[in-house]
């Protein structure tokens, strides 16, 4: 039913059920929020969406106020904005006075709206927060004094991955978020996706930061600074430098990291290329050998936490084979720089990554061997981004580098890691012609693709037929791993993110980024695989001449050490 | 599972909502506060994250997460015992029982806390020694029931 209502003294036609704030949105008229969250039922906790509606003596939240037909609503009367203001004004009154040295300076909610309220003093001052900042967690950092409670990064743990390792603890003004017993972040369920850090107000949750170590790496005549990058971080960098997504992008991007001091940099789409590899000879293993099925990707080290934790009688199902990240590492030290005549001790391997938990996975026992680390440091997206602002890179001014180190060539397939049912999409296409012979037909896989956290198809390969399915959002695994856990035997192949809709929006990415910019980034990726001539992993000529001189053939023994890990069975924490 | 959890089992049906506060009381009267084991188990038992559990418990001011000591000491900070005359000062009990408000003493004797109210008010300040309460206690007073307690031996 439709009807009209009043806002701001004009007719607008509202539709009975939405709330207020949906017709505000569609008119355009912007009400500030610090707990709304796109796709999540509104709480209406933190108030500054109020509105003043003629005949209600409160003011009311739009967010979750719904509309009715006699309703004359103002958004920004004085009595609103008084409101709004007060409100701002006592959340700032325990905050720290920080901005100028704080990660989130410029981007961060509770300072733009402070701004756009046109606060211009300390109106109260209360006793601080004397929490201190919990550092134990090799991914994620917490800073109590920060957080305005707005419970947004709670909802996401809870909802969105399923783990509810933060909560609010305490109560009136002794509440904070915490985890039980107040214990560090990584000895609780935490699986470090950084889903977290994406939906905070404030700087209240951030990475570790690894800028200043790479740095000092960059800086050090003795180390030999080389650099790979996962698939989808040149198109959030175009993001953020307001570049154009286009061919070059790729081949300016590699010629900041040249000016950055980086001596070579490797695409991780390349390893994941070798991934696909060992993982489609596994599987065809496990496939003729009839045993362990389904088999579930482990590229996702939240993911692959989270069953260490919670489903470990579900570990033998892991794919054995490491992620592209190891991979890239083991292979970059242990061949490539040594026969640049490089020993692995001086080589400094940083990777760039849309996502936290590598930083977690590069520091574990998996990435390193006899005390040399695969990976020295992990950067996230945005902290890339600041790296190369103080080193001062101009992109305007740069000639694009073409790609001089041959361990650039890279099949699409690797690329299509960064998006849910990408990786899939990949893997499927190469164990169709280790089966058959042949390449699949049509090559791409529509079923697998879209904004969606659940897909699933049946592949045909030969006269056999697989299924297949690719779950993001890491909450929504748990229905299909129960289903698993008591007995459905008809999937074959489970694609696991636990970051929804995959990598492209990873808890390293760009703060704030929208549905929009997570739909510019899947489409780079296809693009690349649209216009790519090489879209199979195993026409990758960089990997077959990796197995033709040195490692044999797919998940051979000899590469077991190298290219899989083994299973985990003792509990980390 | 632990025998305590075990014998709640049947009280305490895995899908009622209320089974949670119940059996963290049980747990509390048992053992004196929470224990990070039990409120794991119980976590197991209702399919509940310990976080939420955790984070549920701290909103009530009954349950406590760490041992007492074998003195408890609990000391009214409502409106009325801090504003009655003769209030107790809650640094200057930190220093004679060794202890922070809301830890416990190093030998394990003594413990503090503060809370609310105790419903005692036209008779403030109200201090709790385990399950004794005393009632309108003057500094000097409750100088000389430390002291005695300090020196009695086990
Ligand atoms: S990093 Fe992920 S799992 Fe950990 S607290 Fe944040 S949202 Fe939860
Ligand atoms: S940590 Fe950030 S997201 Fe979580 S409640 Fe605090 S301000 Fe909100």
């Amino acid at each position: 039913m439709q009807f009209d209502i009043e806002i701001n003294g004009e007719q607008v036609t509202a539709k009975k059920g939405e709330t207020i704030k949906n017709v505000l949105d569609r008119i355009g008229i912007k009400v500030p929020t610090l707990c709304n969250m796109n796709g999540f039922t509104p709480t209406g906790s933190c108030r500054l969406c109020v509105v003043e509606v003629d005949g209600l003596q409160g003011l009311v939240p739009s967010c979750s106020h719904q509309v009715e037909e006699w309703m004359k609503i103002k958004t920004h009367s004085p009595r609103v904005l008084k409101a709004r203001k007060t409100i701002v004004e006592l959340l700032l009154a325990r905050h720290p006075d920080e901005c100028l040295y704080c990660n989130r300076n410029k981007n961060c909610e509770l300072q733009s709206l402070a701004e756009e309220l046109d606060i211009r003093e300390r109106k109260h001052q209360t006793k601080r927060l004397s929490i201190q900042i919990d550092r134990a967690c090799s991914s994620i950092e917490r800073d109590p004094a920060k957080c305005i409670l707005c419970g947004r990064c709670i909802r996401i743990c809870d909802e969105v991955i399923g783990v509810a390792a933060i909560d609010i603890m305490g109560r009136g003004s002794d509440s904070r978020i915490g985890t039980s017993y107040n214990k560090g972040l990584n000895v609780s369920s935490c699986v470090k996706c950084g889903q977290c850090i994406m939906v905070c107000p404030t700087a209240a949750l951030s990475e570790r930061s690894n800028i200043q170590t790479v740095l000092d790496a960059l800086h050090n005549p003795e180390l030999f600074p080389v650099i790979q990058f996962s698939p989808t971080v040149p198109a959030s960098i175009a993001e953020d430098f307001n570049l154009k997504t286009s061919k070059d992008i790729l081949n300016l991007f590699r010629a900041a990291l040249k000016k950055m001091g980086f001596r070579q940099i490797f695409d991780t789409s390349m390893a994941a290329d070798l991934t696909i590899m060992e993982e489609a000879a596994e599987f065809i293993d496990r496939w003729n050998k009839q045993s362990v099925l389904p088999m579930f990707t482990s590229c996702c080290p939240s993911w692959v936490r989270y069953a260490e934790e919670e489903k470990r009688k579900l570990l033998p199902n892991l794919s054995s084979t490491r992620s592209p990240q190891q991979m890239m590492g083991r292979v970059v030290k242990n061949y490539i720089t040594s026969s640049a005549g490089q020993k692995p001790s001086s080589v400094f391997v940083v990777s760039v990554m849309p996502c936290t938990s590598k930083k977690h996975e590069a520091e574990g026992d998996v990435m390193k061997d006899n005390n040399t680390r695969y990976v020295d440091a992990v950067l996230t997206t945005r902290e890339l981004v600041r790296l190369i602002r103080l080193m001062g890179i101009d992109f305007s001014c740069l000639e694009p580098e073409p790609n001089d180190t041959a361990f650039s060539l890279r099949s699409s397939a690797g690329k299509l890691f960064g998006v849910s049912g990408g990786h899939l999409e990949g893997l499927i296409r190469t164990i169709h012609y280790m089966m058959t012979g042949q390449e699949i037909n049509p090559i791409k896989i529509n079923d697998l693709r879209g904004l969606k956290t659940k897909k699933e198809t049946h592949i045909k390969i030969g006269k056999q037929v697989l299924k297949v399915m690719a779950v993001s959002g890491l909450a929504n695994v748990k229905s299909v791993l129960d289903e698993i856990e008591s007995g459905r035997k008809d999937v074959h192949i489970v694609e696991v993110m636990t970051c929804p809709f995959g990598c492209i929006n990873g808890g390293g990415q760009r703060i704030g980024s929208d549905e929009k910019s997570l739909k510019s980034r899947m489409k780079a990726i296809y693009d690349v695989d649209e216009e790519e001539m090489i879209k199979v992993a195993h026409k990758n000529p960089i990997i077959t001449d990796l197995y033709d001189k040195f490692l044999g053939h797919p998940n051979s023994d000899q590469n077991k050490d190298l290219l899989h890990q083994v299973p985990i069975t003792e509990k980390t924490v | 599972m632990n025998e305590l959890i075990e014998k709640m089992v049947p009280r305490f049906p895995v899908n009622k909502k209320d089974s949670l506060l119940g059996m963290l009381q049980e747990i509390q009267k048992a053992h004196g506060f929470l224990t990070e084991e039990l409120i794991r188990e119980v976590a197991q038992y209702l399919h509940l994250p310990v976080n939420k559990i955790y984070g549920l418990a701290t909103f009530y001011d009954q349950f406590r997460f760490h041992a007492l000591g074998k003195y408890h000491f609990q000391i009214c900070n409502g409106t009325s015992c801090h504003l009655s005359e003769s209030s107790i000062n809650i640094k200057d009990l930190e220093n004679q029982l060794y202890t922070k408000d809301g830890g416990i003493s190093r030998d394990r004797k003594f413990s503090l806390e503060s809370v609310s109210c105790m419903g005692s008010c036209e008779q403030g300040p109200v201090v709790k020694i385990n399950a004794t309460v005393f009632t309108n206690v003057s500094p000097d007073e409750l100088n000389r029931i430390i002291r005695s307690l300090k020196d009695k031996t086990e």
